[in-house]
């Protein structure tokens, strides 16, 4: 049974999902009065306006949307994983990962498809190093594990630059964007809501063990969970949500961080109703901070990473300072 | 009687060193069972391998005739609930959501807790006394409070074997008195049954019929109180002598210390 704060919760994510795709199909270098898009989304009568919402703004926001939940519920995943609120994809060097996999795929000149692959590649290897060396002896560390993504992400960094320093100039400006998390090129939303709503229905299946994993896995063991098979899972899911991420939009940081956290002082600490809440309201975010970055100085666009990036960094310390102090 | 817990020729080892070898142990229903040990004996080890916490070395585990390893996990934390040692405040659930977690076991992957969980919570809530705190975050809670919040999961979910390590821990007096006695109105029943690990063998001598001391080499003694609470068996468990003294309130067992006889330093200081 979920409670009246629960429904209100999800309300409130669906319509801020809504707004936000509404937002960003009418706001731009052209503007189109708001009411017209919806006749605009529904129907086709090949003007221009027609043209701007369906071919370019609706995929570009659905992009964004999907890559806004997907490393939304990555976040949440990997913060049962490591019992810390801190835990996220971009924090722990598993978007740096991904990334770097990539920029090889593009080194190599290899098409499109083949980057979400990669970046599955990356980010589970990734993965694998950092919970592989902060595990010592016994149970994670949550400082230890934090340092140790911390300098797995430096070393992607080195590995990127390498790698941006013998591309061919012409190239470059594309990757270093695409490097900062950008969602200019991101025009094919289908793979990534896919991938988003299939990490949903994994995580929904999974929602009454995640809050148990939360207060730790001996205890959820006790309860009746797997938890070897929920750690396997945490792990792949975690890498592959990130990877599509990564794959349709760069390295966008901190959505995993902000978002779980906006959900858990909303008052949905239970993962049934934190993991739709957060996939929609980290689609909303992202949508919202993509549609600022390509209008604030409009003509020019910023990457959305920077966005995002301005909004985690304090979030980070606020959480950071909050443990330290309890 | 109803055996509960049937343990034959059990070997646990921690990091190549034993808990104990050989171990028989028959636990039934309407008992109570305190399991004692210096620090490092073993105690949380032979805890966790008694709930179906870490893989079977050597010997057998049956709980209510079922062989513990054969049981899938829900099966088992129907059976078997457990109060570990340190309570987690995870993520800041409230008070009533950590209790309604207890219901876990027993329902089906998406479901929903329904009118009689919610009602089982309640129940559980009250008997700790903590009504006033149900809607509170366990970031909120003093260590004492959690650790009532983490016994009234316990009583939610409804098991017939309880095992609890050090269940007095963070509690003041008032509360391990009443906390006890909730433990005991709940357990010592009719098909259930507890073990507490503790650290006083007086309040084990109180609280528990049946003890399970473990020596720290390997070797163990179990039986009901009486044939184990002797002060030589207990002076050689804990590696310092202890005394008993008998009270008309039972027997007390007081560990030697070099304060008493010592001379009153503090009038000679002032």
């Amino acid at each position: 049974m979920p409670t009246a704060q629960h429904k209100r919760i999800l309300v409130l994510a669906l319509f801020a999902g809504l707004v936000s795709l509404w937002l960003a199909t009418s706001t731009g270098g052209t503007a189109i009065p708001a009411t017209e898009v919806l006749t605009h989304l529904l129907s086709n009568d090949g003007s221009t306006h027609d043209e701007i919402v369906d071919r370019l703004r609706l995929p570009r926001a659905l992009s964004a949307f999907a890559v806004g939940g997907l490393l939304a519920l990555a976040g949440a995943f990997m913060q049962v994983l490591l019992r810390n609120p801190l835990g996220d994809p971009y924090i722990l060097g598993i978007s740096g990962g991904a990334s770097a996999a990539v920029l090889g795929v593009m080194l190599l000149g290899l098409p499109a498809f083949w980057h979400t692959p990669g970046a599955l590649v990356g980010a589970l290897f990734s993965t694998l190093l950092v919970f592989g060396l902060s595990r010592g002896a016994g149970d994670w560390r949550s400082e230890r594990l934090l340092l140790t993504g911390v300098v797995i992400a430096a070393g992607w960094s080195a590995l990127i630059s390498f790698v941006l320093s013998i591309s061919p100039p012409v190239r470059l400006p594309g990757m270093l964007f695409w490097l900062m998390g950008d969602l200019g090129d991101a025009d094919r939303p289908l793979l990534p809501l896919l991938l988003m709503s299939l990490g949903l229905a994994i995580g929904l299946l999974r929602a009454r063990d995640l809050n148990l994993a939360a207060r730790g896995l001996t205890q959820a063991a006790s309860l009746g969970v797997n938890t070897a098979r929920l750690r396997l899972e945490l792990y792949f899911l975690g890498a592959l949500l990130t990877a599509a991420a990564v794959a349709t939009a760069g390295a966008v940081g901190f959505i995993g961080l902000i978002v779980p956290h906006m959900v858990r002082r909303l008052g949905g600490t239970d993962h049934r109703i934190l993991l739709p809440a957060a996939a929609l309201l980290g689609g909303a975010l992202l949508v919202l901070a993509d549609t600022a970055a390509r209008s604030v100085i409009s003509p020019m666009q910023l990457p959305v990473g920077v966005l995002t990036a301005l909004l985690g960094v304090p979030t980070f310390l606020f959480l950071l300072h909050r443990r330290v102090r309890t | 009687m109803t055996v509960l817990l049937d343990v034959r020729g059990l070997n646990v080892t921690i990091g190549g060193k034993p808990v104990c070898e050989q171990l028989d142990l028959t636990i039934e229903a309407n008992q109570s069972w305190a399991l004692l040990g210096r620090n490092g004996a073993g105690k949380t080890t032979l805890v966790h391998q008694l709930a179906g916490l870490r893989p079977v070395e050597a010997g057998r585990i049956r709980i209510n005739g079922h062989d513990l390893t054969e049981l899938s996990p829900k099966a088992r934390a129907r059976e078997i609930g457990v109060l570990l040692q340190h309570s987690s405040r995870g993520f800041g659930a409230s008070v009533f959501e950590t209790v309604l977690s207890g219901r876990h076991p027993h329902l089906s992957t998406m479901a929903w807790e329904n009118a009689e969980d919610h009602a089982i919570a309640k129940r559980a809530i009250a008997r700790l006394g903590l009504d006033a705190l149900s809607e509170r975050s366990l970031d909120t809670l003093s260590g004492g409070e959690l650790r009532r919040v983490e016994l009234a999961r316990l009583l939610a979910q409804e098991t017939s074997l309880c095992l609890l390590d050090e269940p007095m821990n963070h509690l003041d007096l008032a509360y391990q008195a009443s906390s006890l006695d909730v433990l005991y109105q709940t357990y010592v029943a009719p098909s259930r049954a507890m073990l507490m690990v503790l650290h006083d063998p007086n309040l084990a001598y109180r609280a528990c019929d049946h003890w399970l001391i473990l020596l720290g080499d390997g070797h163990w003694r179990a039986g009901p109180r009486d044939s184990v609470a002797d002060p030589a068996l207990l002076s050689l468990t804990y590696g310092h002598p202890i005394e008993r003294i008998d009270s008309t309130h039972g027997p007390v067992f007081m560990p030697r210390t070099s304060l008493e006889g010592a001379p009153d330093n503090h009038d000679a200081a002032d």
